[in-house]
């Protein structure tokens, strides 16, 4: 196995400038939605199958005026799938069409994939879209094909101000580490990393430097961050109480009743005769 | 609160489509096989439809399945895996999905069984295979709900409580639909009067689960998503349905030469009222979580 890469994305330095989105959509090949104008600078609007990196513009402008620098006006974030290293997506999937890779990542084979949009419902992160063209579904893959030939994805590659590093996991957490040390020394208490360790989803190898706690940036917070298949045994032992009500009461309801005669017996022994 | 940020799956009518059919392919079998190890030799004709019915609807439900895949023709994919170098057979445990594949096919098998013998092309099945048949039933039946749940979705993962009420409500909609087409083939009247007991006790069960759904949604801050503008029209309707079934369970006690005939009157408009209920409560839990 190769060794592990990935995504530290600092979101103290985005810019907003969506070189990321650019230079994914022309290494990948896609076409983009159509544009929608938003209350916004933001015209991407979602991760989906032809978004692969969306800049996120999170809008804090107070309403009523203020003094010059009192507060942040705009948070920013490009946001892409995290490359969980206990993925929803996986866990869920039925044709086993995602996968690992020898980098680490989380990829979908989209000759594998039939469509079914389980992994939609699954992943916490909305990173997964369905195409009409293809009939299948569509996320980051890390530029996977960059990984092999020992590229750099084409995000972080086209990132200006370094806001999206790529490397080697450990060397990214170290590099975050730093980071946010001298963010907080700064006085930017609310300053953290998402994903770093194995709180999140058993790590992201896509994981964040964030201004704000998770939620302001539409992003589950640990508590919250939970595999779908917590809900197996909940789910199964509902169904299994009702079964067996279900069927002591249909028994009940349905036994041969005082009407039928004393000899009038269970319609199988009948029929054996 | 529970907190959510994820895209719907876009399930629409298709999948609702296959989890109401699903809960009666699986309910018209357990309560045929109910009939036939409890019930009389009279109750041989409904008997004899509840095995006929399954089998059509797993077709359709195969149907609905394959369609609303976004590649129709790889929906084998569920079953064999196509990863190069990993050949082999899907089966992912802890994924309702991929269980559900397996159940419904092998379901399907025994349905096939059932068919025959309805059609009476068959003896009687042996009550270990009828026995083994309604489990796969009373799975499939269920495992829609817990399907759902096992997601990220609003709604759906924030309860336990879909399983159980996608089981009770398909029990419901299959003693309502062979108390119905029970008279078609000329079933007997004790037997439809049993069934609307029967349905009576469903849908307390049913009406039990939609009120833990409320309480579990309620308790992770979601319920407002599923009580709003529509769906609580819709809840309303579903409620109601409930109604006369319930009723039937409590009407059972006096059944008697004349109470039978009565119950036959209303035996027509009852079915199709909680059968309708069957279909609004499924289109409510899948659209409220996602649109
Ligand atoms: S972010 Fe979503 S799509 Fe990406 S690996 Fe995690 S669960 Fe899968
Ligand atoms: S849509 Fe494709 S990748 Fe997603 S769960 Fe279904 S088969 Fe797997």
């Amino acid at each position: 196995m190769a060794d592990q890469v990935g995504f530290f994305t600092d979101t103290s330095v985005c810019i907003g400038c969506k070189a990321c989105e650019v230079a994914c959509k022309e290494w990948n090949g896609l076409a983009g939605d159509p544009p929608e104008f938003r209350d916004s600078f933001d015209n991407t609007g979602q991760l989906d199958a032809e978004n692969w990196r969306h800049v996120k513009f999170i809008d804090l402008v107070p309403d009523a005026p203020t003094v010059v620098g009192n507060g942040q006006a705009w948070l920013l974030m490009s946001d892409i799938c995290k490359h969980c290293e206990h993925a929803s997506c996986m866990e869920v999937c039925p044709t086993n069409a995602i996968i690992k890779t020898e980098f680490d990542t989380v990829f979908i084979q989209p000759d594998v994939c039939n469509g079914c949009r389980n992994c939609i419902s699954a992943c916490p992160y909305a990173a997964i879209g369905f195409s009409k063209d293809t009939g299948v579904v569509h996320k980051c893959t890390f530029c996977y094909d960059r990984l092999q030939n020992d590229l750099t994805p084409a995000c972080a590659k086209a990132c200006p101000t370094q806001s999206i590093q790529f490397g080697k996991l450990d060397d990214l957490r170290t590099r975050a580490d730093a980071r946010v040390a001298a963010l907080q020394a700064q006085g930017y208490s609310q300053a953290q990393l998402y994903g770093r360790d194995d709180k999140i989803y058993g790590g992201l190898h896509a994981f964040f430097l964030l201004m704000a706690k998770p939620e302001v940036y539409n992003l589950p917070n640990e508590q919250n961050a939970g595999l779908p298949r917590r809900n197996n045994r909940g789910g199964y032992l509902g169904a299994l109480f009702a079964a067996a009500i279900g069927v002591i009461a249909g028994a009940v309801a349905l036994r041969r009743g005082a009407q039928d005669s004393p000899n009038d017996r269970g319609a199988g022994e009948a029929e054996k005769k | 609160m529970a907190q959510h940020f994820v895209h719907p799956p876009n399930w629409t009518w298709y999948i609702v489509s296959y989890f109401f059919l699903a809960g009666l392919a699986g309910g018209s079998y357990v309560l045929a096989t109910i009939l036939r190890l409890w019930g009389s030799q009279r109750d041989e004709a409904v008997i004899r439809l509840g095995y006929l019915i399954p089998l059509p609807l797993c077709v359709l439900c195969a149907i609905f399945l394959t369609i609303d895949l976004g590649r129709p023709l790889a929906f084998w994919h569920m079953l064999i895996n196509t990863t190069p170098g990993n050949g082999g057979l899907n089966f992912k445990y802890w994924s309702p999905m991929s269980v559900g594949v397996w159940a419904l096919s092998i379901f399907g098998l025994f349905s096939l069984l059932a068919f025959f013998e309805g059609l009476g092309r068959l003896r009687p099945m042996p009550s270990a295979v009828t026995i083994v048949g309604s489990f796969f039933g009373l799975f499939l039946a269920g495992y829609t709900g817990v399907l759902l749940s096992v997601s990220n979705q609003p709604l759906w993962s924030d309860t336990y409580a879909l399983g159980g009420l996608f089981l009770a409500s398909g029990l419901s909609g299959s003693a309502a639909l062979l108390a119905w087409l029970g008279h078609y083939v000329n079933g007997d009247p004790s037997t439809e009067a049993r069934l609307g007991a029967a349905d009576g006790y469903f849908a307390i069960l049913e009406l039990l689960f939609i009120l833990a759904f409320f309480v579990t949604v309620a308790m992770a801050g979601t319920i407002g998503r599923t009580l709003s503008g529509i769906w609580v029209v819709l809840w309303i309707l579903v409620l109601a349905s409930l109604i006369p079934a319930i009723r039937g369970a409590f009407a059972r006690t006096t059944i008697s030469g004349g109470g039978t005939a009565a119950l036959a009157q209303t035996a027509i408009v009852m079915p199709i009222i909680v059968l309708i209920g069957v279909f609004l409560m499924r289109i409510v839990v899948v659209f409220s979580a996602q649109f």
